[in-house]
C-alpha cells in the first residue's frame, strides 16, 4: 500500500494521536495478559479470593496440568470439534461458492439473501432457534425424523456427549458457511473466463479445470479462509456454553474455552484457569503464525 | 462434448442451490413463524408451518416481564458507549497511521493484527481480576472497557483503509488555498470519510450487540444481564420452556441485526478478511 503524505518534519502529533488507543488496549488487554502469566505461576484460589494473598508456586500449576489427563482430553476434543468443523464449513462453503457459479440467476440470488440472513443471525438466536428444531418435545427434527419411520419421538439431543456435538456442529457450520461461501464466490468472480475457456477447448474437463486452473487461482484466499476457520472453530464457547447449560453434562462436553471459564469463574481457581488460558494462547500462536506472517508480507508489498 | 456435462452440471447447481436456500432460510422461517404461535399451537405433535391466525401474545409476554427491558437498556448502553469511545479513538489512531510516518507505526500495526487473533477465553480470567479490582464488575462502563479493546484492533484496521483511501492531494490543494493542516483534513478529507464511519460504526454496534462471552462474565448479577445473557437464560431445563416466547426475544435482537448487517456488508466483506471477526 503506498502512503502518500510524508511528513519529514518530526512532531509529537501521531503520538498523540494513537495514544488513546494504545491505552485503552493497555488497559483492556495488555495489563490482564500480564497480570494473567503471573497467576498462572500463583495459588490463586477462593481463600485468595476472601483475601488471604497468593503464593508464589513456580510452575506448579502447570506441571500439575499437564500430569492432568482430563485437560488432554478436553484439548484433544477441542481439536478434533476444530478440525471437523472447519472441514465441514469448508468442504460446503467452498463447494456452494463453485456451484454458485452454475446456478441459474434466480436460484442464486435467493440462496445468497438466504446466506447472509445466516450470517446476519445473531449467534444467541441462531442458537436458541437450533434449540428449538432439535427440541425433545416438540422440535421439528425429531417430528420430520419420526414421519420418516425412524424412533426418534422424544428423542433427546443433548444427553450423549456424540449428539451433543452433533448439534454443536450443526449450528457452528450453519453460521460459518455463509462467511466461507462469499469470500471464495468474490475471489472466483477474479478467476480469468478466457482461462477456464481455453481449458475447455483444449478438452479439458470440469474436474480437471477446477483442479488445474480454479482452485489453483484462488490459492491465497482458500488459505487464509481455512486459517481462519481453524482459529474460530478452536475457540468455539458460546454455542458450547449455551447447548452445557440447555442440558448437556459439562463434564463430558468440555472444550478449552467452557473448561477455563468453569475452572476460574466458575470454580475460583484462578491460578489453574489462567494456565489453561496461555496455554490456550501459545496453541493460538502456533496456529496464527503462519496467517499473521503472511499478512504481513502482503502489508510491506 | 461438453453440452450435456454443462446441462447436467446445471440442474445439480440448481438442486443443490435449492437445498442450501432451505438449510440457511428455514431456521429464521421457523424463528418468526413459532413466535407468532399460541401455546397450544407450539405444545402440539403436529407442528404449524405458517402463522395463520397467528397472535402477538409472546411480544407482549416479552414486553411485560421487566426483564426484557432492562436487558435491552444495559444492552443499548453498552453498545452506544462502546461505539462513540471506540469510533473517536479509533479514527483519530487511523489518521495517525494513514497520514503521518512516525518511529514505532509499524509496530503499533503489526500489534493490531496479532491482538485480533487472540481469543476472548484465553484472557477472560485476567480481564474478570482486573475488572473486579476496579470495582467494575457488572457495570456498563466495565464491560464497555473490554468491549472497546475488543473491537478497536479491527475498527482502527478498517479506518485506515477509508483515510488512506482519501488522497492526500486534495488536502494539499486546501491548503495552497489557505487552509491549515488541520482545517484542510476537517474540511475536505473528514466529509469524505462519513460513510466509512458509519459502516465502521455499524460493525462496532453488531459485534456488541451480540457478544455473549465477555458479557458472561462481566455481568454476573441477573439485574445486569445485557440481551444476549436474557436470551440464553430464557431456555432452562428446569422449567417447561416457553420456545413461543423466545423465539419473539429471538426476533426483536435479530431484527436490528440483520436490517444493520445488510446494510454494511458489501462494504465489510473486505475487511471481514483481512481482519480476525466473529462472535
Amino acid at each position: 500500500m503506498s502512503e502518500t503524505a510524508p511528513r519529514p518534519r518530526r512532531t509529537a502529533l501521531p503520538y498523540l494521536l494513537v495514544l488513546p488507543a494504545v491505552l485503552a488496549l493497555g488497559f483492556a488487554l495488555g495489563y490482564p495478559l500480564v497480570r494473567q502469566v503471573l497467576l498462572s505461576f500463583q495459588d490463586y484460589g477462593l481463600a485468595q479470593q476472601f483475601g488471604r494473598p497468593p503464593e508464589w508456586i513456580g510452575l506448579d500449576n502447570y506441571r500439575e496440568l499437564v500430569t492432568d489427563e482430563y485437560l488432554w482430553r478436553v484439548t484433544l476434543r477441542s481439536l478434533v470439534f476444530c478440525l471437523v468443523n472447519a472441514v465441514a464449513t469448508l468442504v460446503l462453503g467452498v463447494g456452494l461458492a463453485l456451484l454458485m457459479r452454475h446456478m441459474s440467476k434466480p436460484v442464486r440470488i435467493a440462496v445468497q439473501s438466504a446466506l447472509l440472513l445466516a450470517w446476519a443471525m445473531p449467534v444467541v438466536a441462531s442458537l436458541t432457534v437450533w434449540q428449538w428444531l432439535f427440541d425433545t418435545q416438540y422440535g421439528i427434527v425429531n417430528w420430520s425424523l419420526t414421519r420418516i419411520g425412524m424412533d426418534y419421538e422424544g428423542h433427546s439431543w443433548l444427553l450423549q456427549p456424540l449428539s451433543f456435538f452433533f448439534v454443536a456442529t450443526v449450528i457452528v457450520v450453519w453460521m460459518s458457511v455463509p462467511f466461507v461461501a462469499f469470500t471464495v464466490y468474490a475471489a472466483l468472480t477474479q478467476v480469468p473466463e478466457d482461462l477456464v475457456e481455453a481449458a475447455e477447448i483444449d478438452g479439458a474437463g470440469p474436474v480437471e479445470r477446477l483442479r488445474h486452473i480454479v482452485l489453483p487461482s484462488i490459492r491465497d484466499v482458500l488459505l487464509v479462509v481455512a486459517l481462519l476457520q481453524v482459529i474460530w472453530d478452536l475457540r468455539v464457547f458460546t454455542q458450547i456454553y449455551v447447548l452445557q447449560q440447555a442440558g448437556g453434562s459439562t463434564h463430558d462436553t468440555n472444550l478449552l474455552g467452557t473448561y477455563i471459564y468453569r475452572l476460574g469463574i466458575g470454580g475460583g481457581k484462578f491460578g489453574m484457569a489462567s494456565a489453561v488460558a496461555i496455554f490456550m494462547l501459545v496453541l493460538t500462536v502456533i496456529l496464527t503464525g503462519p496467517y499473521v506472517r503472511a499478512m504481513l508480507k502482503k502489508e510491506e508489498d | 462434448m461438453p453440452r450435456p456435462v454443462r446441462r447436467s452440471l446445471k440442474v445439480t447447481a440448481n438442486l443443490a442451490g435449492v437445498v442450501a436456500f432451505l438449510l440457511c432460510a428455514f431456521p429464521v422461517y421457523w424463528m418468526v413463524n413459532s413466535s407468532f404461535l399460541p401455546r397450544n399451537r407450539i405444545r402440539n405433535p403436529d407442528p404449524t408451518w405458517l402463522p395463520l391466525g397467528g397472535t402477538l401474545d409472546n411480544y407482549r409476554t416479552v414486553f411485560e416481564g421487566d426483564q426484557f427491558l432492562n436487558a435491552l437498556k444495559i444492552s443499548l448502553m453498552v453498545t452506544v458507549l462502546t461505539i462513540v469511545v471506540a469510533l473517536a479513538f479509533a479514527f483519530v489512531a487511523a489518521v495517525a497511521v494513514s497520514r503521518f510516518r512516525f518511529r514505532g507505526m509499524k509496530s503499533f500495526v503489526v500489534a493490531l493484527l496479532v491482538i485480533q487473533m487472540i481469543p476472548v477465553e484465553g484472557l477472560f480470567i485476567s480481564q474478570y481480576k482486573m475488572l473486579e479490582g476496579v470495582n467494575l464488575l457488572n457495570t456498563v462502563v466495565g464491560l464497555s472497557i473490554v468491549y472497546v479493546a475488543a473491537v478497536l484492533p479491527f475498527t482502527v484496521w478498517t479506518l485506515r483503509g477509508f483515510v488512506s483511501g482519501v488522497p492526500y492531494e486534495l488536502e494539499e490543494a486546501a491548503m495552497m488555498d489557505g487552509c491549515s493542516r488541520v482545517q484542510a483534513f476537517f474540511r475536505v478529507t473528514f466529509p469524505l470519510l462519513a460513510p466509512g464511519l458509519v459502516a465502521t460504526g455499524v460493525f462496532g454496534f453488531i459485534q456488541a450487540w451480540n457478544e455473549f462471552t465477555l458479557a458472561l462474565v462481566v455481568m454476573t448479577r441477573e439485574d445486569r444481564r445485557t440481551l444476549p445473557l436474557w436470551l440464553s437464560t430464557f431456555t432452562d431445563v428446569n422449567r417447561g420452556t416457553d420456545w413461543g416466547g423466545i423465539m419473539a426475544g429471538s426476533t426483536l435482537i435479530a431484527i436490528p441485526v440483520v436490517v444493520f448487517f445488510l446494510v454494511v456488508q458489501g462494504r465489510m466483506v473486505a475487511g471481514l478478511t483481512t481482519g480476525a471477526v466473529k462472535g
